[in-house]
């Protein structure tokens, strides 16, 4: 067995001096899924961000098992050195499908793109694998020249993952991948995402303001409150018996039918 | 040739800023360079880049030639070479052997180029990248990072869409195995041309103010898949005039019930079958 595949340390980040981030760590194993709940504003966002890269932190190490170079702390290197080094070994999930796919390209493209980025180039094995993968995700094979846009809402994000899952990541970020869509939807994409998550072996840090999301999908559940990790531990054990007086209030804020 | 004007019309100070650019670019072959593009007295989209190009780079003893879509006679090209005949008083030619330095629109000529001649292009989008992205500071970027991929995603849509790449003109390059470079408007056809042409290719965009340039001996390599590889346009007929069967075709209607004729774009190489001295020196 291998070592973590993910591993913080310290890390910080403020936005005009008011800190987003304080002092986060943790740790991630391979095939590992970890949920990071918390209200809006609490810092989920932001260390997804710093995780891929969009954000750069303060302080702090973000150490990467990566397939190229084994541990590689992403906070020292530079947009070429990162690339370079990451490959597809990351993928990064919106919340909103649209941030996340060419709408005015067909939905093939959409999963051809990361192919491409990698290096393929030849037509016929580009187009067979998008076709495997949209079956994959439970998108008719035969919509692969139709455009993202006249997709709905749920179809779309599951485009979005398909295109995150077609180079074969080791670790995937998913910003409220459930967001914005209706229950049976947001269902369907978590029987999904669960199925897929099993099935390749991924290791997933899932942000989500839905406790029931977390519980779910995720092994390992963090709670976040204004930049700071404030409880973490197995899912169950965090929402059945939470210790910090704030899980105890998300828990019990959740809406019970 | 006129008085009242610098040499080549403009200034020394300009020249000298643009053979700078010319220099940096023949330097990195296929990188866009950027210039202080001058006010020239035609309007943009007229050849303002290639025009201040072919001025700055310009000697008393050349002897230029001006192109448009491989056309000497047409109103560009007629006023683009009077212009220089007028302010740097150099001996203009239209035929394709004699010239040092040519000017071109849209075409690239059929005789092959020799080592000592240059060929200025005019430039209307020089950023192959622009119909992805619309931000000049995200395309630099993908340039920097040899972030290409991306690119082909034309060429897929095209071939699942049509079952073939349909892009006829502006056909993407990757110059010296590193750069993205747009050839500017010539149809596919002309691409495997600019690949290790033993002339000097200078590229200039006016209203964008970038130059770049391929040196003699490139790699140009055009866009493709693996199992679509690219291919040059055909034609079934054979030049009207000449009967050249491996030159670039314009198809024209010549009276009121719609009867076409299929002729050399190339003027200079079509009139020279003609006189029968040969095309291909």
């Amino acid at each position: 067995m291998s070592g973590p595949l993910l591993e913080i340390d310290g890390l910080c980040k403020a936005y005009n001096g008011r800190p987003a981030l304080i002092d986060v760590a943790l740790d991630l194993w391979p095939g590992e899924v970890l949920a990071i709940v918390g209200e809006s504003g609490s810092g989920k966002t932001t260390l997804l961000r710093c995780i891929d890269g969009q954000v750069a932190p303060e302080r702090g190490a973000i150490r990467f098992d990566t397939r190229a170079q084994g541990m590689v702390d992403l906070t020292l290197l530079n947009e070429a050195r990162r690339r370079r080094l990451l490959g597809n070994d990351l993928g990064y999930v919106h919340q909103n499908p649209r941030d996340g796919l060419r709408l005015e390209l067909s939905a093939g493209a959409n999963i051809g793109e990361p192919l491409l980025q990698a290096g393929h180039r030849h037509y016929g094995r580009i187009r067979a694998t998008a076709e495997s993968w949209l079956a994959k995700v439970e998108i008719d094979p035969g919509r692969i020249d139709d455009l993202p846009k006249h997709f709905s809402g749920g179809m779309q994000q599951r485009l979005q993952i398909a295109r995150n899952l077609v180079t074969n990541p080791r670790l995937v970020l998913m910003d409220e991948p459930t967001g914005g869509l209706d229950v049976s939807v947001q269902a369907k994409l978590l029987d999904l995402l669960r199925r897929l998550a099993a099935d390749l072996d991924l290791a997933i840090i899932l942000v989500t303001h839905d406790l029931g999301v977390a519980r779910l999908l995720a092994d390992r559940l963090m709670v976040m409150q204004a930049g700071r990790i404030v409880e973490s531990g197995l899912t169950d054990q965090v929402l059945d018996d939470p210790h910090q007086p704030y899980t105890q209030l998300l828990v019990s804020s959740v809406l019970q039918l | 040739m006129s008085k009242g004007y610098n040499f080549a019309y403009l200034d020394e100070q300009s020249k000298r800023m643009i053979r700078r650019a010319v220099l940096k670019a023949v330097a990195v072959p296929g990188y866009q360079v950027p210039f202080a593009g001058r006010e020239m007295p035609l309007p943009y989209g007229w050849g303002t880049g290639g025009i201040q190009v072919t001025a700055s780079i310009i000697g008393r003893d050349e002897v230029l030639k001006v192109i448009d879509q491989g056309a000497d006679d047409t109103t560009n090209a007629v006023s683009i070479r009077k212009f220089f005949a007028r302010t740097a008083g150099v001996r203009t030619t239209t035929r394709t052997p004699e010239a040092s330095l040519i000017q071109t629109r849209h075409r690239i000529p059929e005789t092959q180029l020799k080592a000592g001649q240059i060929i200025v292009f005019q430039v209307p989008i020089p950023e192959p990248l622009r119909w992805l992205e619309p931000r000049e500071t995200a395309t630099r970027r993908m340039h920097a990072l040899g972030d290409y991929g991306a690119m082909h995603l034309k060429l897929y849509e095209d071939i699942a869409r049509y079952g073939r790449v349909t892009t006829a003109y502006d056909f993407p390059t990757l110059v010296n195995g590193r750069y993205l470079m747009s050839p500017s408007p010539i149809p596919r056809l002309d691409n495997p041309k600019l690949d290790r042409s033993p002339a000097l290719q200078l590229f200039g965009a006016g209203r964008e103010k970038r130059i770049y340039a391929v040196p003699p001996h490139t790699t140009v390599k055009s866009l493709d898949f693996e199992d679509h590889p690219f291919t040059t346009e055909r034609w079934a007929q054979h030049c009207a005039r000449c009967g050249a069967g491996d030159s670039y075709l314009d198809e024209l209607v010549i009276d009121d019930r719609g009867t076409r004729r299929f002729v050399c774009s190339d003027t200079d190489y079509c009139d020279t079958r003609l006189a029968g001295t040969g095309g291909a020196r």
